[in-house]
């Protein structure tokens, strides 16, 4: 069975990980409230979605 | 490979899986809006689709084919009834998904499924509670402050003079009532 030569140093192995990153969530303003929300989603600070009240905030 | 390969498994061996759709179908015909996981509300989608289709037809061999899913007897009678009125001659796409956004717990996505025929009707009923339950709320808060008042009156006066006393602490209560309103 082949295999790898040499061990991957610590360096080596930690500048590959540098581009494993999150990415933030893109957020767009609620029609209703102006509240950022995720698209494609009811919003969940006034419980509207596509100009319609889909269930009521508790507060 | 999994080509081609409808549905999802939703962790579930096929007797767990039917009995859940089952349950969600019935739920949502007698609830007309239920909140779910994402995956589950469109597997129920497939699911309760065609048996709504089925019962725009009444006779005794739709009814039975219904009834082996919806355990409920009461929902059967309603679907074939109520619900398909109110459905009329929409051809499919009776129900609507709405997603809502990750779930504390798990993260797992919610959503509501909704019979779209239905969605204002739900929505009066969620704000009736609400507002019954708010009503309830500052029933419950104004009793509390007028019992807090009326400790407070009865401490220092003498007990003679405690009732009619009281019962100023009360009125003095809904006058502070109205000035919050």
């Amino acid at each position: 069975m082949p295999n790898p030569k040499r061990k991957m140093s610590k360096s080596r192995r930690d500048k590959r990980r540098t581009h494993y990153k999150a990415s933030a969530p893109s957020l767009s303003r609620c029609s209703q409230c102006g509240e950022l929300k995720l698209s494609h989603r009811a919003c969940p600070n006034c419980g509207y979605y596509a100009g319609k009240s889909v269930f009521v905030p508790e507060s | 490979m999994r080509h081609r390969v409808k549905g999802r498994k939703l962790k579930r061996t096929s007797e767990h899986r039917l009995a859940t759709l089952r349950n969600l179908a019935t739920s949502l015909l007698k609830h007309k809006k239920i909140k779910t996981t994402l995956a589950k509300a469109k597997e129920l989608r497939t699911f309760v689709e065609p048996i709504i289709t089925k019962a725009k037809v009444d006779s005794v061999a739709n009814r039975r084919y219904v009834a082996a899913d919806i355990k409920d007897k009461e929902v059967v009678k309603e679907l074939f009834t109520s619900i398909v009125n109110k459905i009329g001659e929409r051809p499919g796409g009776y129900t609507r998904i709405i997603k809502l956004g990750q779930r504390k717990g798990d993260g797992a996505e919610l959503a509501y499924i909704e019979l779209v025929d239905y969605s204002d009707v739900v929505k009066e009923k969620s704000t009736k509670k609400k507002t019954e339950n708010k009503t309830k709320a500052e029933e419950q808060k104004a009793e509390e402050v007028k019992t807090e008042e009326e400790v407070k009156k009865a401490e220092p006066q003498s007990e003679v003079n405690q009732e009619p006393k009281a019962e100023a602490g009360e009125q003095t209560s809904s006058e502070e009532k109205k000035e919050e309103n």
